[in-house]
């Protein structure tokens, strides 16, 4: 016993040297207890987060989100499931309907009766509309950080459990770090616990469907994708690499087409057990749909930082073309951009390769695809935060330009506070003093010039203040909104560009990746 | 072999020491700047009234101003800094500063004006304690950064509720730092700083005594003498430089009413977790059984918080309690504290002195506020690596004294942060303690000087930190207390006996702030 403890000791001392030197007391009692420090101070960060305003916080007549999400849980606490999403004299679809598939709506009715079960004036039918109150706020930040806790953390923990098993004393500080990254994404905080929405839902289902991949468990992944596509159809983003990968899988096993047909069937069968109580009619099934397709809306909205925002300066997108024709093109150019890292999933499907897809395709939809928000930045910084390690120098200018590119709109909220505190605390965690991770893969940092980098962030620190403190010329009242945007697409072009080649030279599996147990 | 090498990263690491420590200190301003819209008491306008009164009135008007009760009741350092701060609010929102129209005044600027300064006076805290652990290995500062800059108690206090706790013990700090090296006049000089900054630091001044007497004037009678002088003069000018001004405007008896209401009562609205709790809770169930037994015992009418009105006692059965008992008393408590250093002035001891004085104070002081445990927490934290016992002595106090504040923050907006940043501590300080201490080995490798002797029994009875089963129900007890207080209480009693989980807080924290002023005590009597 005696002996064990002085050789243990020595250990930490001579092995680990510097490099443990730093978190020890963080790290030393393995992953879990690790993600539960870190955890908690992630629950902290959310729960201080909360207690600055919200989206349309008393800014009648619409509000904003906030206001959408409580009227969701009015909705579905006092009417029968089948009117949810039909327009009638008790249901006003055109003041905040519905327009998320029947997860999120299943979800508004159990924070529903929360709410009722607490403060049942927030949520009562008709008289409820903009209601806004002390304890209100309160339930409604309540549910989203629980909705936090129960389904991302649980996620997470079991992506870093699967990715990293059981790791080697050295890389113990590193798994902390990842851990953080993941759970203390700006922008999720900022759009999650300071706008107000469930975005932490559909992504930690995305997260547990990665990890169920990355594990092996195809089905699992099936079905738990399945439930982020139900929560929030803006989840589509990641469909072609979930789908590239698993075909690739699938045609490199024995029987391509009964493994095709069993995923198939979960898939299937989750989405029947989701939509069964619109299931009695087509109908029914129609009118659901077509809530969630907001085809009639127009091709961006307010700015984004997107391909069609970012040249409609140049060429008029919205003038020269019918919504019709529009919607062709972005999806013809939503697909290109897709095809190359779909091909190459289905030709070498791999563990690491995979994450590359997630986030090319991710970003292919964020570029091209049609109505697009500048929230949806969160679905393709998911991927790149899962890439941290192998990836960190493109983590952190993807972090940094995508909180960025939300400004303008974290501006209208009245989040700027918190806005600079979680980026300012991002850099703080990402370059922790005390870490030996390999830095590899800066081939953006390499290709951009040390010079070229200082440069732009000097910019990017400028446009902050521009933007804060000075009044655009009347000419062009967003001016500055087009200059962040055309930055910040600059930025994710080649952001993207770089993983696009990454993904494509991925050709032998390097140390880091971790299990190899198929294909 | 080991304890070379570690040295000699020591020497490597100090180049990034402060690099960490500067990183330690900014992400908890982020955290700080999250909290800007948080819950703020009464001592946030007190504050921004203090801004005014000292920007808008010359010196001589200060401590007379009445527009606002909120008066000013700190000593006159403390009205500098706060016209020194008024310079920087006037530039930044006239209102601020302005007498009349400020009152109540809570516009954004305000706030975060106003918590930005308490995040910034915060540098103070970073460089006492950066004195302190400067000579540390990395390991031991790590820890103590992580429980003297993250301390949940200085967040709860300083940013939620608002006050300038962390400067000001920071500048405790620097002065025990000074002692520790031995630089005595510098010591003292931050001591007599502290003292014209918030006079309540002065429960330590007993130990600062005793001890700058017995060490720095020491050697014959004649350099003695001439120390002491020294050290004596040193004191007046920094008191001079303070009241000095009053004193020639003749205002020294206003200044002085003002900073000691002795108007006040036994214990503040919420009863501090000190003795006092005990004394009052023994008259009520003296006052209950001689009831029973068929005495005639009268229900008094005066209340604890009240102050003293007339004669009459809050107490039914026990003897009356006045300030100058609790004088006594505090004087008594010092009093083997004060014996050690007069016999043995060490100065890796006077961290303990101080941190024991305060623990006193807080024990048996007259109208003493649940926010006075920080003053003897802090510095503990500073001695907390030092030995096993002394981690697992420092876990539960931070922990106890911790949740003593909890009522401080009533709304249920803060309560999922107060309760995470308990948690969060409680589960970092385990967690690094038991890295610090993996069993006996640790200690006995790394001795530190004076306790060599207690590392053969440490190796003997306990092997890491562990800790022992009464603290583990202790512990548990306290979630209980939570549990019931939060929930059970409300669901099971409604709006009766409403004041019955404070209070039911207060005496189940004063059980755990006696077993610390004992444990201290014990301590300190026994070394060496």
């Amino acid at each position: 016993m005696k002996g064990k403890g002085t050789s243990d000791t020595v250990s930490v001392v001579d092995g680990d040297g510097n490099q443990c030197c730093w978190w020890w007391w963080l790290v030393h009692k393995g992953t879990t207890t690790t993600f539960l420090i870190v955890g908690l101070f992630a629950l902290l960060v959310r729960a201080a987060v909360s207690l600055h305003p919200y989206s349309g916080f008393a800014n009648p007549p619409k509000f904003g989100d906030y206001e959408a999400q409580r009227h969701w849980m009015e909705i579905t606490i006092n009417l029968p499931i089948q009117e949810w999403y039909r327009n009638s004299t008790s249901n006003d679809l055109s003041y905040w309907g519905l327009d998320y598939p029947p997860l999120t709506a299943y979800q508004s009715f159990i924070h529903g009766l929360f709410l009722r079960f607490v403060h049942p004036e927030s949520v009562s039918l008709f008289t409820s509309r903009g209601h806004e109150s002390y304890l209100g706020k309160l339930l409604m930040r309540w549910t989203v950080l629980s909705s936090d806790l129960l389904i991302l953390f649980p996620a997470v923990l079991y992506f870093v459990i699967v990715r990293y098993g059981q790791p080697s004393r050295s890389r113990k500080s590193d798994i902390g770090w990842h851990i953080a990254m993941l759970l203390l994404n700006p922008c999720l905080i900022l759009i999650d616990h300071g706008h107000f929405q469930y975005n932490c839902i559909s992504l930690g289902f995305t997260i547990g469907a990665v990890a169920g991949v990355l594990s092996g468990k195809d089905l699992v992944a099936c079905v738990l994708y399945c439930l982020a596509l139900n929560h929030k159809q803006m989840s589509a983003y990641f469909a072609p690499a979930f789908f590239s990968h698993l075909l690739g899988k699938c045609l490199r096993r024995k029987h391509p087409l009964l493994e095709v047909s069993k995923l198939g069937f979960y898939v299937l069968g989750t989405f029947a057990a989701v939509w069964w109580p619109y299931l009695y009619s087509k109908d029914s099934i129609l009118e659901v749909l077509s809530r969630l397709a907001p085809f009639e809306r127009g091709i961006f909205e307010d700015y984004v930082a997107n391909f069609w925002c970012a040249s409609s300066i140049i060429i008029k997108w919205k003038r020269l073309f019918t919504p019709e024709s529009l919607r062709l093109l972005s999806l013809i150019a939503t697909v290109i951009t897709c095809l190359p890292s779909m091909i190459q999933q289905i030709k070498s499907p791999s563990n690491r390769g995979f994450l590359y897809g997630l986030l090319n395709c991710s970003f292919a939809f964020y570029l091209f695809s049609f109505q697009v928000h500048e929230k949806s930045i969160l679905l393709p910084l998911l991927p790149a935060s899962l890439l941290a390690m192998e990836e960190p120098f493109i983590f952190k200018w993807f972090m940094q330009f995508a909180m960025l590119s939300m400004f303008p709109l974290i501006c209208r909220d009245g989040l700027v506070v918190p806005y600079f505190a979680l980026l300012a605390l991002f850099i703080l965690i990402f370059d922790a003093p005390g870490q030996q991770r390999v830095k590899e893969g800066n081939y953006l940092y390499n290709y951009l010039g040390a010079t070229t980098v200082r440069l732009v962030l000097f910019c990017y620190f400028i446009l902050h203040i521009v933007y804060l403190t000075m009044n655009p010329p009347e000419k062009y009242p967003f001016l500055f909104e087009a200059i962040i945007m055309n930055v910040c697409f600059s930025q994710f072009v080649l952001v993207t560009l770089g993983c696009n080649i990454k993904q494509w030279v991925l050709n032998k599996p390097t140390k880091l990746e971790v299990d190899k147990k198929f294909i | 072999m080991g304890k070379q090498k570690l040295s000699s990263k020591g020497v490597q690491n100090s180049g990034c020491t402060k690099a960490t420590l500067w990183w330690f200190y900014l992400v908890a301003a982020c955290i700080k700047v999250l909290l800007f819209p948080s819950y703020r008491s009464t001592d946030f306008e007190v504050h921004r009234n203090w801004l005014a009164v000292t920007h808008s009135l010359p010196l001589s008007q200060w401590y007379f101003d009445e527009t606002s009760p909120w008066t000013l009741d700190y000593p006159p350092f403390f009205a500098h800094f706060e016209h020194f701060l008024s310079m920087f609010a006037h530039l930044i929102d006239p209102k601020i500063v302005h007498l009349q129209e400020g009152l109540n005044y809570s516009a954004n600027t305000v706030v975060y004006f106003q918590r930005g300064t308490v995040i910034l006076s915060d540098l103070c805290l970073l460089y006492g304690v950066y004195r302190l652990t400067r000579n540390l290995d990395s390991r031991k500062q790590k820890l103590i950064w992580l429980s003297a800059i993250w301390s949940p108690m200085l967040f709860i206090v300083d940013h939620v509720h608002f006050q300038y706790n962390g400067f000001l013990i920071g500048i405790l700090l620097i002065s025990l730092s000074y002692l520790e090296e031995g630089r005595d006049l510098l010591g003292g000089f931050f001591f007599a700083v502290l003292l014209c900054l918030k006079h309540l630091f002065a429960v330590a001044a007993p130990v600062y005594f005793v001890y700058l007497l017995r060490h720095y004037c020491r050697g014959g009678i004649g350099r003695g003498f001439t120390r002491l002088l020294i050290m004596g003069g040193m004191v007046a000018a920094v008191f001079a430089a303070a009241f000095g001004p009053f004193f020639h405007l003749g205002q020294i008896q206003q200044v002085i009413r003002r900073l000691f209401p002795f108007g006040r009562g036994l214990c503040h609205a919420y009863w501090a977790p000190n003795f006092w709790v005990f004394y009052i809770m023994s008259d009520k169930g003296l006052a209950f059984i001689l009831r029973r037994l068929g005495f005639n015992v009268q229900t008094p009418t005066a209340t604890f918080t009240a102050g003293l009105v007339g004669d009459s006692s809050p107490f039914s059965v026990l003897p009356q309690v006045t300030p100058l008992v609790t004088f006594m008393m505090v004087l008594l408590a010092l009093s083997p504290c004060l014996l050690k250093a007069w016999k043995d002035p060490k100065p890796q001891m006077i961290s303990r002195w101080v941190a024991y004085a305060y623990a006193c104070g807080f024990l048996f002081g007259w109208h003493v506020h649940e926010k006075a445990s920080l003053h003897f927490v802090i510095p503990l934290a500073i001695v907390a690596v030092q030995t096993l016992e002394d981690a697992k002595h420092y876990f539960l106090l931070s922990i106890v004294s911790c949740y003593s504040l909890f009522p401080l923050l009533f709304e249920a907006q803060e309560y999922p942060i107060k309760v995470l940043l308990l948690l969060l501590h409680s589960i970092l300080m385990w967690s690094g303690f038991s890295a610090q201490f993996p069993d006996g080995a640790e200690t006995a490798r790394a001795p530190t000087g004076h306790h060599t002797e207690k590392k053969v029994d440490q190796r003997k009875s306990n092997g890491g930190f562990v800790i022992g089963w009464i603290e583990r129900m202790y512990l548990i007890g306290l979630v209980i207390v939570e549990i019931w207080g939060q929930f059970l209480h409300p669901l099971l009693l409604g709006d009766k006996l409403a004041f019955a989980p404070l209070m039911l807080i207060s005496i189940y924290c004063a059980l755990g702030i006696m077993y610390s002023w004992i444990w201290q005590l014990t301590f300190i009597v026994t070394s060496p």
